[in-house]
C-alpha cells in the first residue's frame, strides 16, 4: 500500500480504526514482557537497582528525539510535497514527543540523585534534552495560538525544520560548553558497554515504547482529522444558514 | 536609489522616530545591568566573574524585546503586503529590514556595552574583546529572532510567544559569545576558536534567517 | 523484589512515567469520544460536509 493511499483522510481513518486495536494489543504484550524482564534484571555492579530507571530513561530519550525527526519529515511533507495528511502527522507528533522528552528529563533527574548525588547536572546530554523540550513547548505554543489549523500548521512546519537544523548545532555547542566547565568530580554511568542481561530488557522496553508512540500518534491524528471535519461541517452549516 | 537601500533607510528612519524604539533596547540593557547587583549583591569580584554572562544575557533580552517591532507595524498598516508583492525578492527585503533593525537596536547595545562592563567591574583589558564578541554575536540574535518575528506576525500573538520560539534557537550564540568573552578575560582556552564559531553562527544566520522568515511570512499570510 | 537502598527513586521514576503516559492516553481517549459525540450530533441534524446542491 503506497503512502499516497494514505493521503485520503477517510481511507486513513478506516485503516486506523482497523489497525489500532492490534497495535494496542501488541504494545500491551511487549510492555508486559519488557517490564517483567526489566524488573527482574540483575543489579548493576556500581549503581545497584537504580539501573532499572535506565529502562525508562533511555527509550524516552530516543523517542523524544524521534518525535522531532517525525515532525521534520512531516514539515517537508507539508511545505515541499504538499501531502494532505503531513501537517496532521506533525501536529500529532508534537505533544507525544514533548511528553517523552519530559519523561526523559524527570527519570534522568531521579536517576541522577542516587547515582550522582544531585537532581540536576548541566551535563551535555541533559542540557540538550532540556533545550529540546523548550523547542517542543514553542511548537505547541504555536499550534495553540493559531486561529486556523492550516495556518498554524505551516508556521509550525517551518519551526520544526529550523529546529531540526539547529538541534545538531545546539548539541555541539552544549558539548563544547560542558567541556569548558569541567565538573568538579568526574561522573561515570556504570560501564560503557551494556551487559546483555541489561541490554535485552532495554531493547524490549524501547520497542514497547515505540509501539506506544505510534499507537498514540495514529490516535491523535484520527482526533485531529475528526476535529477538522467538524470545523468544515460547522462552516458549511453557517454558510448555508446565510444562503 | 536601489530598492533595498530604500527599505534600509526607511526602516532606520522609522526606528529613530518617536515610538520607533531604536534606543529603547539600549535603555533596557542599562536597566538590566543596573538590576543585577541588586539581585546578586555588590561583591565586585563576583560581578567581575559573571559580568560577561550578564552583559550577554542583557543583550539577548534587549534584542528579543525589540523584535516584534520588525514586522508588526508593517503588517498592521498593510505595507508588509506591499513589500511581499514587490519586485524585489522577499528574502532580500527581509534581510534589509533585519539589517536596519540591527543597526538601530543591536549596534546601540554594542556601543553601550563597554560602559556597562565598567559598572560590572569587568576587567578593563577584556572590555574591548567583550564588545567585539557582542558586535559579532548581536547580528545572529537579530537574524535568528527574525524567524520568530515572522512566525508570530502571521499568528498575531507576538510578545512572549516570540521569546519562547526564539530563545532556544539562540542558545549556541549565547554559549559561544560568553565563552569567547570569558576566554579573553581569564580563560585557559584561547579567544580564537570560540570567537570564530560565533562569527560562523552569525554568518550562517544571515543566510538562513531571511530564508526561514520569508517562508514563514509567505505561508503564514497566504 | 529488592530494589535496594534507593527504592524510592526507582518507584518514583516508574510512577511518573506511568502517570504521563496515562494522562496522554486519557487525553486522546476523551478527545476522541468528544469528537465522535459532536459528529454524531451534527450528522443527526443533517449537516453534511458537502454543500447541498441548490435545486
Amino acid at each position: 500500500m503506497a503512502v499516497i493511499d494514505l493521503a485520503n483522510p477517510t481511507r486513513f481513518l478506516r485503516i486506523v480504526d482497523r489497525v489500532l486495536p492490534w497495535l494496542i494489543a501488541a504494545t500491551v504484550v511487549l510492555f508486559a514482557v519488557g517490564l517483567y524482564r526489566a524488573l527482574n534484571a540483575p543489579d548493576d555492579y556500581q549503581q545497584g537497582a537504580t539501573v532499572k530507571i535506565m529502562f525508562l530513561h533511555v527509550p524516552a530519550a530516543w523517542l523524544g528525539m524521534f518525535g522531532w525527526v517525525l515532525m521534520s519529515v512531516a514539515a517537508l511533507g507539508t511545505l515541499v510535497w504538499r501531502h494532505p495528511l503531513a501537517d496532521v502527522s506533525g501536529k500529532a507528533a508534537a505533544p507525544i514527543g514533548a511528553a517523552f522528552t519530559f519523561i526523559c528529563l524527570v527519570t534522568g533527574s531521579l536517576w541522577g540523585r542516587p547515582t550522582w548525588g544531585t537532581y540536576w547536572v548541566w551535563d551535555a546530554r541533559l542540557t540538550s534534552m532540556l533545550v529540546l523540550l523548550l523547542l517542543y513547548l514553542g511548537v505547541l505554543a504555536l499550534y495553540w495560538t493559531a486561529e486556523e489549523p492550516g495556518r498554524g500548521a505551516r508556521a509550525a512546519a517551518i519551526l520544526s525544520l529550523v529546529g531540526a537544523v539547529n538541534l545538531p548545532i545546539i548539541k555541539f555547542s552544549v558539548d563544547w560548553w560542558n567541556t569548558l566547565h569541567q565538573p568538579a568530580s568526574v561522573f561515570r554511568i556504570g560501564g560503557s558497554t551494556i551487559d546483555p542481561s541489561l541490554l535485552t530488557p532495554l531493547l524490549i522496553m524501547a520497542l514497547a515504547f515505540t509501539l506506544l508512540f505510534i499507537a498514540l500518534h495514529l490516535a491523535v491524528m484520527r482526533n485531529e482529522i475528526l476535529k477538522r471535519r467538524i470545523r468544515s461541517m460547522r462552516l458549511m452549516q453557517a454558510q448555508e444558514a446565510h444562503a | 536609489m536601489n530598492p533595498l537601500a530604500a527599505i534600509l533607510v526607511r526602516d532606520m528612519r522609522l526606528a529613530v522616530r518617536i515610538g520607533g524604539g531604536a534606543f529603547m533596547g539600549a535603555l533596557f540593557f542599562l536597566i538590566v545591568i543596573t538590576m543585577t547587583p541588586f539581585a546578586v549583591g555588590p561583591d565586585l569580584a563576583l560581578l567581575a566573574r559573571i559580568g560577561p554572562a550578564i552583559l550577554w544575557l542583557g543583550a539577548l533580552l534587549a534584542s528579543l524585546l525589540a523584535l516584534d517591532r520588525l514586522f508588526a507595524t508593517d503588517h498592521d498598516d498593510g505595507s508588509l503586503d506591499l513589500l511581499m508583492m514587490g519586485g524585489v525578492p522577499l528574502e532580500l527585503t527581509v534581510a534589509a529590514k533585519a539589517l536596519a533593525h540591527w543597526l538601530t537596536t543591536g549596534l546601540p547595545l554594542v556601543v553601550v556595552a563597554p560602559l556597562l562592563g565598567l559598572m560590572l567591574n569587568v576587567d578593563m583589558h577584556a572590555l574591548g574583546w567583550l564588545t567585539l564578541t557582542l558586535a559579532a554575536g548581536t547580528p545572529a540574535l537579530t537574524f535568528i529572532g527574525l524567524i520568530g518575528a515572522a512566525l508570530s506576525v502571521a499568528l498575531r500573538r507576538g510578545g512572549l510567544l516570540l521569546a519562547v520560539l526564539v530563545l532556544p534557537l539562540t542558545v549556541p550564540v549565547l554559549i559561544f559569545g560568553v565563552a569567547a568573552a570569558n576566554a579573553a578575560i581569564a580563560g585557559p582556552t584561547p579567544f580564537g576558536p570560540a570567537f570564530t564559531i560565533l562569527c560562523a553562527l552569525s554568518l550562517a544566520s544571515l543566510v538562513l534567517g531571511p530564508i526561514a522568515a520569508t517562508a514563514a511570512l509567505r505561508h503564514g499570510l497566504e | 523484589m529488592n530494589l535496594g537502598p534507593h527504592a524510592d527513586f526507582i518507584v518514583a521514576a516508574y510512577a511518573v512515567t506511568l502517570f504521563v503516559v496515562a494522562a496522554l492516553a486519557a487525553w486522546v481517549l476523551l478527545d476522541y469520544s468528544a469528537q465522535r459525540r459532536i459528529l454524531g450530533d451534527l450528522e443527526e441534524r443533517g449537516v453534511t460536509r458537502r454543500s447541498r446542491r441548490k435545486g
